[in-house]
């Protein structure tokens, strides 16, 4: 399933905060949109959920969902939303109950994402005993099990520790390498942009427009950390939203 | 190259006397933290009831002011021995049951209604705003009118004083509840009724049960004013008897009555609370 954003522009009452965002999002791919604080980015990826109307312009979905998908357009969220009264299986299940799906069925769904998250053993575990890089890893299961036509990442890693975030980083390549979906990564790292992104698109700060969209040929598999054509990628685009980032941090957020 | 520094390279304490002298960084992070102590509260307790006992056997508090607690005590005992105890304990917890079910559960009900629909909102927290400070005892006749001298006049009084706490302390568990829960059970298309049963209402479920601990507190108070109406026996109708004839160990004996009463609810509700609640912990 293809996505098209078409001119979208939205305002939070006086404030400009997107303004013509045109994009095409391919399947089996990673576009990840990077931008300074502030500049509408988690906004956009909401309005590609449906979570947020935008004011104007329109998201359209191309092509049917693939088969056994239960939930197209599927979310993983910064700070997790796990419900903390409910086990890591109790989590992933979550997101399954409500499709009418035979018990086995269901039990095998979430026996397979835990697997693919390397989380079996904690299945019964509650959220608040687990490392945050362990609760991302469930909240990623938990968008899997939906089996979704595309993934929304809302900064996923941005609440983790330089460390965790690596080791999550390699299990999201590993995923995607093992069955490729398509995903939309929202982050302001721009070392997780070049690690993930097939095509990373640079918002300008408020109101976010699309300044460039950069494409990158490597495979995410063969991609490393500190790589001299990823760091050039990297300095390019840092390059881009110097400014941008400076005049942002620089701003009052109401005025 | 990298040189390796070993872990036990030299630290030259400052030590001796002098402008050089070395002083250890004082520790002031303590405190802010109330902790566990189990034994202080039945030890404070005993000294509390035994400086009254001895005050009333010595004569410095006359014995108009405060009967003797080992008289309170033999009078418990008697009310026991009696069955008289019984007779009156069970139509009190009936009372306080059925009217602080009532109360707490349409309470929970319309408190979830306020937090869920903005029209529920509008119309009745105003109105709910306008309930709470009215003295329940005040519309005593009027229950009367309204319920009859019977039964149900005291659940309704009760009731009606659980009613408004509950709503307060559940339309605001209701609207603590964290958001962006709630945006993920819309972000997986989880239907209305299933957001409400599996995010909104164990999210409230805390905020509700600390709310019921004041409620309930408010029910035993009001089952003293229940029983005002009327009524032969209770443990309300008990302390209003003894009052009147200036009894102070039959006064006091009830009083301890309700006063271990409310600690038998309160620890029932903690019960539920661990029960419930294990996930937080």
């Amino acid at each position: 399933m293809d996505l098209s954003l078409l001119d979208i522009g939205h305002s939070y009452g006086q404030t400009r905060v997107l303004e013509g965002i045109s994009l095409e999002i391919p399947a089996g791919q990673v576009l990840c949109i990077v931008g300074p604080s502030g500049c509408g980015k988690s906004t956009l990826l909401r309005m590609i959920g449906g979570l947020e109307r935008p004011a104007q312009g329109r998201v359209m979905t191309r092509g049917a969902a693939p088969e056994g998908c239960l939930n197209p357009l599927t979310f993983v969220f910064q700070d997790f939303a796990l419900l903390p009264w409910r086990t890591v299986a109790g989590n992933v299940s979550l997101a399954l109950e409500d499709h009418r799906l035979a018990r086995a069925r269901r039990e095998a769904v979430i026996a397979d994402v835990l697997s693919r998250t390397r989380l079996s053993d904690f299945a019964d575990a509650l959220p608040r005993q687990l490392s945050g890089g362990m609760r991302q890893r469930v909240a990623i299961a938990r968008a899997l099990a939906v089996n979704p036509a595309v993934m929304l990442l809302d900064e996923p890693l941005s609440a983790l520790d330089a460390q965790t975030r690596e080791l999550l980083m390699e299990d999201l390549v590993g995923l995607w390498s093992r069955a490729p979906f398509t995903a939309v990564y929202v982050t302001h790292n721009l070392a997780e942009a070049v690690r993930l992104g097939h095509r990373i698109a640079v918002l300008s700060r408020r109101p976010g427009r699309i300044r460039e969209i950069v494409e990158i040929d490597t495979p995410l598999a063969e991609r490393r950390t500190g790589e001299a054509g990823l760091e050039r990628v990297q300095a390019h685009l840092w390059e881009l939203m110097r400014e941008e980032a400076r005049a942002a941090d620089a701003e009052l957020i109401d005025a | 190259m990298l040189e390796r520094v070993t872990a036990t390279a030299p630290v030259r304490a400052a030590q001796g006397t002098g402008p050089e002298q070395g002083r250890e960084v004082p520790f002031r992070g303590g405190g802010f933290r109330p902790g566990q102590r189990r034994w202080v509260a039945p030890v404070l307790f005993v000294v509390l009831i035994a400086l009254v006992e001895a005050g009333t056997r010595s004569g410095v508090i006359s014995n108009l002011t405060l009967p003797r607690p080992s008289d309170v005590f033999a009078t418990l005992v008697d009310l026991a021995r009696s069955g008289l105890l019984w007779k009156h304990l069970a139509p009190s917890l009936g009372r306080l049951v059925v009217g602080a079910s009532i109360g707490a559960g349409l309470g929970i009900l319309v408190g979830v209604m306020i937090g869920l629909f903005t029209l529920v909102r509008a119309g009745l927290v105003p109105l709910v705003a306008a309930l709470f400070p009215i003295p329940k005892i005040a519309l005593l006749p009027l229950f009367v009118i309204w319920f009859g001298i019977d039964e149900a006049s005291k659940y309704a009084l009760i009731a009606f004083g659980t009613f408004t706490p509950t709503v307060v302390a559940t339309y605001g568990a209701v609207d603590g509840v964290d958001r962006t829960l709630i945006r993920m059970g819309q972000s997986f298309g989880l239907t209305w009724l299933s957001i409400v049963r599996k995010i909104v209402l164990p999210g409230a479920l805390p905020g509700i049960l600390s709310g019921l601990r004041v409620s309930l507190a408010i029910a035993i108070i009001l089952l003293v004013a229940a029983e005002m109406l009327g009524a032969e026996y209770g443990i309300g109708a008990y302390i209003l008897e003894a009052g009147a004839l200036y009894d102070l160990e039959r006064l006091f004996a009830g009083v301890t009555v309700l006063s271990v009463l409310g600690l038998v609810v309160s620890f029932l509700i903690g019960r539920v609370e661990r029960l419930l609640l294990a996930w937080r912990a």
